[in-house]
């Protein structure tokens, strides 16, 4: 049986396309194999063609107003987003996009310690049924809607602040910081537990046996060992809260300013998308405006992918130094 | 002769399965003991008892005794203390994720050695007794992990050495060395064998022949038989280890 699948492959020349799907060519023949092989590639390939074809129409609807009509400097340096104005139309982005930064930021300043040290201890210090346990209450917090969080924040953590606070609002910086923490963690938790366990056991043996204790095992060798998926894990988390939009919808107060503190309310460059774009003519330039939003928030994304690459490498390479 | 280390009835079991039964064993002090026989006796499980790391296969109950000068090792509480005076080489070579300097210096630093030119000088005379010094000698600032197998596995032996330990236990320690390197290794082994007590598991009896003072065979988890090496390959008392050492099974 093993011998003539194997007969079959090498005579018929199965072996060239063994190359490229070696493990489906066990159960395929070799025209099956040449199809599949073809199949996979363009799956492989569409996911390039979906980021262009995305970032063309997003492009195509902003470019009336990006390649002229639109004035780039109020864009980037006025905290002014007044679309609707009758006098004169404002398009500043800047508190936008502070509002954003700010609320990714506190996010992340809650998320990534919480997460990471949720992580560790899940990979490497409980067992059995807490751990099990743990791990499906943890995937069970990432499946859940992100209009459930924004009901959690307006329903449960806004009176919370109210009162611990004594702010005039409940929703605000801080909420939207809380909730979208609250959302990155299960990612951040479940890639790192998952790159801590890539790590092989014996790396842990060797550290043991040369007298270092488990927490020492665990910031001497297991985070330089698994740093690349740590930071894939964190950098998960800061694509989660940056382009959340839903809960920070609700949660933020969606009040365009450039927040003096925790609990003012904010405004993100998402919830203006989705809040304001059914609402503006199609085709006029608050429409338009709000795609060059759309292309912004590509940008950051963008650069958030290229720095994590350049730090992942850097780090590769930095091991050789 | 003194003994080093003392196995009292010692059993462990992972689960239901049992991986030693009942093994009583004295090792000599500053004597190298070799641990031969087929793969799954139990010969690691031995080594892991010493120095407890045991303690980290979550389904292994452990019953007997394990002594070390005297000292149960299972009711000490500084467990690390317990490791940081047992060296442990691992069959396959593990490079922890620092550089090859810091690899052999993570554990002199542990214990406090502060001065810059004293470390330097330890890495280097423990590289030196691995046979890996010159190789690395101009890269001590390289990954541990990007050294080939064989060079991670002396750098692991390094290690091993860096602390000084009373005890040394190699587990198949050439498995990834060239005959060569082996032998120059097995040289400095013997050297050592003045300084520390060796606990050597190999799959060469051969090595076992040229290296041990003492040699015990294991088997299905049992202790067989274990005597002075000389007779264990020329007139053993059991006919299984007859039988093992000639290359008949296993």
């Amino acid at each position: 049986m093993e011998d003539s699948r194997r007969e079959r492959d090498g005579a018929e020349g199965g072996a060239g396309q063994a190359d490229s799907a070696p493990w489906l060519c066990r159960f395929l023949g070799p025209a099956e194999s040449m199809v599949a092989g073809v199949v996979v590639r363009l799956c492989g390939y569409s996911a390039i063609l979906f980021v262009f074809a995305i970032l063309f129409f997003v492009l195509r609807e902003a470019a009336p107003m990006l390649f002229g009509g639109m004035d780039l400097v109020e864009f980037i340096s006025s905290p002014d987003w007044r679309p609707s104005s009758e006098v004169r139309p404002q398009y500043g982005i800047l508190a936008l996009l502070v509002g954003t930064l700010s609320v990714t930021g506190l996010a992340m300043a809650l998320a990534v310690p919480l997460g990471l040290g949720a992580a560790v201890y899940i990979s490497e210090f409980c067992t059995g049924k807490v751990k099990e346990t743990l791990k499906i209450v943890i995937e069970l917090l990432a499946a859940i809607p992100s209009v459930v969080w924004g009901f959690i924040s307006y329903m449960v953590l806004a009176p919370l602040i109210v009162d611990l606070t004594g702010a005039p609002v409940g929703v605000n910086l801080l909420n939207g910081g809380a909730v979208l923490a609250l959302m990155s963690v299960p990612i951040i938790v479940s890639v790192g537990e998952d790159a801590l366990k890539a790590v092989p056991d014996s790396y842990r043996e060797a550290a043991l046996s040369l007298g270092a204790s488990r927490w020492e095992v665990v910031y001497r060798v297991l985070f330089p060992a698994a740093k690349n998926g740590l930071l894939a894990a964190v950098l998960l988390g800061v694509g989660r809260a940056i382009g959340e939009t839903m809960a920070v919808l609700m949660a933020t107060g969606h009040a365009v300013q450039i927040p003096r503190g925790l609990l003012d309310p904010i405004c993100t460059l998402t919830a203006t998308i989705a809040a304001e774009l059914g609402e503006t003519v199609y085709g006029g330039p608050h429409y338009r405006m709000l795609f060059v939003i759309g292309l912004v928030l590509f940008t950051i994304t963008f650069f958030v992918n290229l720095i994590a690459d350049i730090v992942v490498k850097g780090i590769r390479n930095g091991q050789r130094a | 002769m003194e003994a080093h280390i003392r196995f009292h009835n010692l059993t462990v079991r992972y689960g239901a399965k049992p991986a030693l039964r009942d093994i009583s064993l004295e090792i000599p002090r500053r004597r190298i003991l070799g641990i031969i026989g087929p793969a799954n006796a139990g010969k690691t499980t031995l080594l892991k008892c010493i120095n407890r790391t045991i303690d980290f296969v979550p389904s292994a109950s452990v019953g007997g005794r394990v002594e070390v000068d005297g000292q149960d090792v299972f009711r000490i509480r500084n467990v690390y203390r317990l490791r940081r005076r047992i060296g442990m080489v691992f069959p396959l070579p593990v490079g922890l994720p620092l550089s090859v300097y810091e690899n052999v210096a993570y554990a002199p630093r542990r214990a406090g050695v502060r001065d810059r030119a004293e470390l330097d000088e330890l890495v280097e005379k423990c590289l030196r007794q691995a046979m890996l010094w010159d190789e690395v000698k101009d890269r001590l600032d390289l990954l541990g992990t990007k050294l080939s197998g064989g060079q991670q596995q002396r750098l692991t032996l390094a290690r091993a050495l860096s602390h000084r330990p009373e005890i040394l236990c190699l587990d198949e320690f050439s498995i990834a060395i060239d005959p060569v390197t082996t032998m120059k290794i097995e040289d400095i082994l013997r050297e050592l064998k003045n300084e520390m007590t060796i606990v050597l598991v190999t799959n060469l009896v051969q090595q076992a022949r040229r290296l041990a003072d003492r040699t015990a065979f294991v088997s299905d988890s049992r202790l067989i038989e274990v005597d002075e090496t000389e007779t264990i390959f020329t007139r053993p008392a059991n006919r299984l280890t007859e039988r093992y050492v000639n290359g008949d099974f296993g």
